[in-house]
């Protein structure tokens, strides 16, 4: 018989995890969904900073947040770099240049994982803070306390981003770069600048996120390959280059998993956000708020 | 003329690669080189199965080891259930590799390439979560393998399974030329080049994405068959393993994908390669240099070792260098 | 498949409406092509030519209305379907198959598309190239052609599918005023035969010399229709050009 406390706990779960799809999705939502690359590393880029953030926390004692803080220029470095060689690399090229892309990313996604592996072994790591461990009884409901907190700063992140890309000069003109390269560059502005500065800032959210990702729950090397779904859904049912989108596709998508993870157990729980990105293709493929 | 002679030319090799192996099984004592002969062939199989979606329509599965494990898995469950000859169950495993490439293809090749990439990851995680689940054929845990009596002219059993993946790369390879030289392959290369117009110039881009998607699967999946015989035992984590689907990708990549020879030189430098280096590297390290290679390649030598080879010649559709 | 009487017409675009979100790219166009007519087809930029092109050749399908080719209606018929039927056309912005070459090229669209014929598949494909001018470039590779090259492979690349009806969407746009004639020389050419021709551009001589009836389209509506003159004569016509 299936309560409806059961079911209750399973959306209010479904909704703070969702918070948490949206913050570790919307630097996709600007690398994929804006400027159309076919970033299938960015999950790998994400484990990468979640152990970043275990490194910091486990030698130096530093709060995982407070970690990611730390790195996020780093990443947004790492992004820009990344950007760079992409660029030179294939978006100038001319057939064949999407095969060698994507297998481009799968590689370095692939030499992520494995570096993981030869650094940090294949078990699980998590990193300790004063917020984790504890809970919070609201009526019948316990919730952790590391599950707000990641709640609360995805959040954050999210609504972040999106005012930065709506309302700064820099931000607008990225949105612009990606609906019109020509008139920007008849504007005189450079749109690779534009588009590899783009890239650092999606690359350098992932520091926060890879520490949210280690704050909900422990981390491995192979994570990145449960996270490509989750992320391609969220930013596909956004619509591509929908920042808003993102957290209702992502609050979507958090709720659909955590029902199925209480009816059917955890198994089945990855598999849903490949459903549903498939899902969304075949029926509405622009997404709720496609560009 | 040209066609004619290189056919010919092409059907002796065969016909020497072959004899050539069989005699090395008569002749060989040692073992050795016939476990290690059987992986590269394995590599070579894979490698050119792979490069008929991923290297023609231009199509990349990231999902090889979902096809791989399911060939081996169709193998023992069906070894387990009826004691069929490796024969059979090479066969049914290439019946299940196509009806699965047919699935995904049907569900993904109508939307861009990235979308059947992720998809095909999506395929692998699910497959390995069922067989996870069925305990008939071991579960989590896995399964012993008995292997049958061998049949002569054999006198082992490896030696008998070095053979048989032989005639898999010989079939795997006639195949791939057949449609490199075929109308299909024609229309395979012009979706690739610009999917939209070569629609509107009358290519029926979805059936040859199909065609292309299930041959790959079954000669995947056929590939897989005979290794739960040759290494005694099936679990998912070693049937699924992701270092089959970054195997393949890279060797065919690396090779070079516009002819049918650039993956199978492909699979035979880094096969070898790693056979080598196994004793001396863990194998983490191994596939983190396939992980490398195949970054620095795609990045730098874009049509592959073949490209470097012969930079000025096309190697292409219709046969000719 | 019925065939169409002698005196209907090859193509019959009815009540084709065509959206895209909010915005109407092509609001309730109805028109009949003759066969063997040259078709020109103007209008500012955004008003819909090639989303009607589109429409007809099969890259899109229209929210409501039909397109009949030959008494067939091929609405919801895929884009190589209707290649094989006989429509064919190049791109705004050519679209060569960049891993082969010229000849290459061409033999994509006879192997799929060209009707079988007797004679042997290079030979008809190199008389197309001859007939364009191409013929030297026959087994060059598209990346190294000029401009005015590609144009021309492009719509051999069409001819070589033996088409019915061929679509030239700005064949001569950002070409020099001797290539548009060269172009353009070879388009009326080719319109001399059996063969059906619809002519988008914006080049206004171009399409004059060319077209024996024209029509403008403003905002996805057709505004204007009937001889070349008469068109361009068109007070709203030459507004939708100059704006008013």
């Amino acid at each position: 018989m299936f309560s409806m406390d059961l079911l209750l706990g399973a959306v209010v779960f479904g909704v703070l995890l969702g918070c948490f799809y949206a913050a570790v999705s919307v630097g996709l939502s600007v690398s994929f969904g804006l400027l159309d690359v076919p970033h299938v590393a960015h999950p790998a880029f994400l484990v990468l900073a979640s152990y970043g953030v275990y490194q910091l926390n486990e030698s130096y004692d530093i709060d995982p947040l407070l970690a990611g803080v730390l790195l996020t220029p780093l990443f947004f470095l790492f992004g820009l770099l990344a950007y760079r060689i992409y660029y030179e690399t294939f978006e100038r090229r001319g057939s064949d240049a999407g095969v060698r892309g994507i297998a481009f990313f799968f590689g370095i996604a692939f030499i992520i994982e494995v570096l993981i592996i030869l650094q940090f072994g294949v078990d699980q790591r998590s990193v300790t803070a004063t917020y984790i461990g504890k809970a919070w009884r609201f009526g019948e409901f316990r919730i952790p306390i590391r599950q707000l907190v990641a709640f609360a700063v995805a959040l954050g992140l999210t609504v972040l981003l999106a005012v930065y890309l709506s309302k700064t000069f820099m931000g607008r003109a990225i949105r612009a770069v990606a609906q019109d390269e020509e008139a920007l560059r008849l504007m005189g502005a450079n749109p690779v600048r534009i588009k590899q500065f783009a890239f650092g800032i999606a690359t350098a959210v992932l520091g926060v996120a890879g520490a949210l990702l280690i704050i909900v729950a422990p981390v491995e090397p192979t994570l990145d390959r449960a996270y490509i779904g989750r992320t391609f859904c969220v930013v596909v049912m956004a619509g591509l280059g929908s920042i808003s989108g993102t957290l209702i596709a992502a609050i979507i998508l958090g709720v659909a998993e955590s029902i199925v993870l209480t009816m059917f157990g955890a198994s089945w729980a990855p598999a849903i956000s490949f459903a549903m990105l498939l899902g969304i293709l075949a029926v509405r493929p622009q997404g709720l708020l496609g560009r | 003329m040209m066609k004619h002679r290189n056919s010919i030319a092409f059907w002796v090799g065969v016909a020497v690669f072959l004899i050539a192996v069989l005699s090395m099984t008569q002749i060989v004592r040692n073992e050795y080189p016939f476990f290690a002969g059987y992986v590269i062939l394995q590599f070579i199989a894979l490698a050119v199965a792979w490069s008929i979606l991923g290297g023609y329509a231009g199509y990349v599965n990231f999902g090889t080891n979902a096809f791989f494990g399911v060939g081996v898995y169709t193998a023992v469950a069906l070894f387990k259930a009826t004691g069929v000859p490796l024969v059979v169950q090479i066969a049914a495993a290439a019946v299940v590799g196509l009806t699965l490439g047919l699935a995904v293809g049907l569900l993904t090749l109508r939307m861009r390439g990235i979308f059947f990439s992720i998809a095909t990851i999506a395929l692998a995680i699910i497959i390995e979560t069922v067989v996870m689940n069925w305990r008939f054929v071991g579960g989590a845990a896995g399964i012993q393998i008995q292997r049958p009596p061998v049949t002569a002219p054999f006198d082992s059993y490896v030696k008998m399974l070095f053979f048989v993946q032989a005639v898999m790369v010989v079939i795997a390879i006639s195949i791939a030329r057949y449609i490199q030289n075929s109308r299909i392959g024609r229309g395979l290369q012009a979706l690739r080049d610009d999917e939209l117009a070569a629609e509107c110039t009358g290519v029926p881009t979805l059936k040859l994405k199909l065609v292309a998607c299930m041959i790959s699967g079954a000669l995947i999946s056929a590939a897989g068959a005979p290794a739960a015989m040759y290494l005694q035992y099936a679990d998912p984590s070693s049937a699924f393993n992701l270092s089959y689907s970054v195997s393949a990708l890279a060797m065919a990549l690396i090779g070079g994908t516009a002819h049918w020879i650039g993956p199978v030189l492909g699979a035979i430098l880094l096969g070898s390669t790693q056979q080598l280096l196994a004793v001396t590297i863990s194998s983490e390290v191994n596939v983190l240099v396939l992980g490398i290679m195949l970054v620095l390649f795609v990045v730098g030598a874009p049509k592959g070792i073949i490209g470097l080879l012969r930079p000025r010649y096309r190697l292409r559709a219709g046969g000719k260098p | 498949m019925t065939t169409a009487a002698p005196d209907a017409p090859l193509l019959k675009v009815a009540t084709l409406t065509k959206t895209f979100g909010g915005f109407t790219a092509l609001d309730n166009i109805s028109i009949d092509i003759r066969k063997g007519e040259r078709f020109g087809l103007i209008g500012p930029n955004g008003s819909g030519k090639t989303t009607l092109i589109n429409c007809i050749s099969g890259a899109l399908r229209p929210q409501t209305g039909s397109v009949v080719f030959c008494g067939e209606d091929i609405t919801q018929l895929p884009p190589h379907l209707r290649a094989r039927r006989g429509i064919a056309r190049s791109f705004q912005i050519p679209r060569p198959f960049r891993s082969m070459t010229v000849l290459e090229n061409l033999m994509v669209g006879l192997d799929f598309a060209g009707a079988s014929s007797s004679l042997p598949e290079e030979d008809v494909a190199m008389s197309i190239l001859t007939r364009m001018g191409l013929a030297s470039k026959a087994g060059t590779p598209t990346d190294t052609l000029s401009q005015v090259e590609l144009r021309k492979m492009e719509l051999a690349r069409a001819m070589a599918m033996r088409p019915k009806l061929l679509i030239s969407d700005e064949a001569m746009a950002g070409l020099s005023s001797s290539e548009v004639d060269e172009v353009l020389d070879l388009l009326i050419s080719l319109g001399e035969g059996d063969i059906t021709i619809i002519m988008i551009e914006h080049i206004m001589q171009a399409v004059m010399r060319f077209s024996e009836r024209m029509m403008c389209l403003d905002a996805g509506k057709i505004i204007a229709i009937g001889a070349p003159a008469e068109v361009m004569a068109n007070k709203r016509v030459q507004e939708a050009y100059l704006g008013t």
